[in-house]
């Protein structure tokens, strides 16, 4: 069915367990956003460390199984890494959701994040996974600038 | 279990989507009526012959297909007028919807070219709806008092999802010029006590405007019983088309009020510094119309009529008592809205703990082909109200059986058994 391929176990179980949800002190920049169409909305922070690392992404949030484990993927996948790559799996995860289903996804750049690649054959829920992912680019380009 | 009251396998025919087949060979479970219902053959059919052997502009062309046009137009008007018990044929507006025939009404009041002291608005005035409403009848509203300094003022919804009535004498007062509501709510399902609320307008002097978009298609409705002043509803949501829906208004107070849109065939006479108006209803029909959809929406009342609203309404009301009994049994579902069937309609919501509404609708959908809608139904603060952002909705419709509610509850174990 095509529904439970959207579904995936990986993405059930972030989901259910979530990594890294909350908001955590201390942070360079916060935001906001919200996906107006379903009510979905997250809440996120960036605390950059040494080396141009990424040294926590924490967030709260409400919303569907997509938004929320994207989140949780998103988390899992920033923390740790620099700026720079972070951003390209951005772009990466990006490029897939927007690829209508046509895209073939770059598994080592994306990671878990594969996992979605279901999600992009559905328009109206391409904007749930997406949610937190554009957050967090722009958080980091918010604590670029501060 | 068919209905005692009515043939669905018979009206379930004349459906010709309800026997397709979706991707993977699913059955289509359609459950989203108070969305958009679907249409029978029978308003198909008449939309087509109008389209390919009468079709004209209507009310200017002088020919043999303007006047086949502008009888079928006009016909379906008085189908229209007799469907809701409209004193005059003239009381019906056809507008494009439900939206714009509460946009119409709103336009009316504060206006400079509308002196007539019903419609007179301005800081210090109140306007009073609901926390129930669709968007369609808070927005215009909003934009009114944006334009005139008016107060805008609601009722609060109770736990239960009924119209709160405890503060109704202070809520409703001699400030008070116009209370809209719902007739039956979107969301909810409930039927709101017209009869009181119109009582203590009455006593100040206010107008009552009615959005009966979730009750004209699903319950015999009069206009002239009910007493009010205003009705709006939808042509798409009674097995008509959209793009075509209809205000009924009290003929004086239409007479009274100004023009909403300007153009084509609203007009008596026109100069370059002014124009005298059409009388009612032409007067608020700026432009071509739509005229295929008035013509189908009136196929779409011959059709209710010839089944008859008693039997639409009985049936409906079978349904939403086994729904209510049925989804009892899934565990921690928690309706949103009346739990009884006393004043309320086949719409039921809910939301299933810790599962949001487009995951179950998603699910619903991909493995049993069950369409509910999903999210705020145009109603977002009503579910501020609940401290939910999104329900599971549920609505029924003269072509639905209880089969496909017991689909509808297997789906939800289902949908359980992914989050567990």
């Amino acid at each position: 069915m095509i529904g439970e391929s959207m579904y995936q176990e990986l993405i059930l179980e972030h989901y259910k367990h979530p990594q890294g949800r909350g908001l955590r002190e201390p942070y360079d920049a916060e935001v906001h956003h919200v996906n107006p169409t379903c009510g979905d909305e997250i809440t996120l922070r960036v605390k950059m460390g040494d080396a141009g690392k990424i040294e926590d992404v924490s967030y709260d949030g409400q919303g569907c199984s997509i938004s929320q484990a994207a989140a949780s993927v998103l988390h899992e996948l920033t923390t740790g890494s620099t700026v720079e790559e972070s951003l390209s799996v951005v772009a990466e995860f990006t490029r897939l959701m927007q690829g209508r289903g046509q895209v073939e996804a770059d598994e080592d750049v994306l990671g878990d994040a594969v996992a979605f690649a279901g999600v992009a054959k559905f328009p109206a829920r391409v904007k749930c996974a997406l949610l937190s992912w554009m957050a967090y680019k722009d958080a980091v380009v918010r604590s670029a600038a501060g | 279990m068919t209905s005692t009251s009515l043939d669905v396998e018979r009206i379930r025919k004349d459906f010709p989507v309800l026997s397709r087949e979706l991707p993977g060979g699913r059955p289509l479970v359609y459950l989203d009526s108070g969305n958009s219902s679907q249409k029978p053959t029978q308003v198909i059919e008449t939309m087509r012959e109008h389209l390919a052997m009468h079709y004209s502009n209507v009310g200017r062309a002088m020919h043999v297909l303007g006047s086949e046009s502008t009888e079928a137009y006009e016909s379906a008007r008085d189908k229209l007028a007799a469907f809701v018990g409209a004193p005059s044929r003239d009381e019906v507006i056809f507008t494009k919807n439900a939206s714009e025939a509460l946009n119409l009404v709103a336009y009316s009041f504060g206006n400079r070219a509308n002196t007539d002291p019903r419609f007179t608005l301005g800081p210090g005035d109140e306007i009073v709806i609901s926390e129930m409403e669709h968007h369609s009848n808070i927005v215009p509203w909003q934009m009114l008092v944006q334009r005139t300094g008016a107060t805008l003022k609601w009722f609060g919804v109770t736990d239960e999802g009924r119209l709160d009535l405890s503060g109704l004498p202070e809520l409703v007062t001699e400030r008070t010029k116009i209370v809209s509501i719902a007739h039956q709510s979107n969301v909810l399902g409930t039927v709101n006590p017209v009869a009181e609320v119109l009582a203590r307008a009455r006593e100040v002097g206010a107008l009552v405007m009615l959005d009966a978009s979730q009750s004209v298609p699903h319950h015999p409705v009069n206009v002239a019983e009910l007493d009010v002043d205003f009705v709006a509803f939808t042509g798409h949501k009674m097995v008509g088309p959209s793009g075509i829906g209809v205000l009924w208004g009290r003929g004086e107070l239409l007479e009274a009020m100004p023009p909403f849109l300007g153009g084509g065939e609203m007009i008596e006479a026109v100069w370059m510094d002014h124009s005298t108006y059409a009388p009612v209803p032409h007067k608020f029909e700026a432009g071509t119309p739509p005229i295929v959809e008035a013509i189908g929406l009136g196929a779409a009342v011959d059709y209710l009529t010839g089944i008859g609203m008693d039997a639409v309404e009985a049936h409906e009301r079978e349904l939403t008592a086994y729904a209510l009994d049925a989804l009892r049994e899934v565990p921690s579902l928690h309706l949103i809205g009346p739990d009884s069937l006393d004043l309320r309609g086949g719409t039921l919501s809910f939301t299933l703990a810790g599962i949001h509404p487009h995951d179950v609708g998603q699910i619903l959908d991909d493995r049993f082909g069950i369409a509910v809608r999903v999210g705020h139904h145009c109603a977002r603060p009503l579910h501020l109200r609940f401290g939910i952002p999104a329900t599971t909705r549920a609505s029924f419709y003269l072509y639905n059986t209880t089969a496909e509610i017991d689909a509808l509850v297997r789906g939800l174990h289902h949908v359980q058994k992914v989050f567990a």
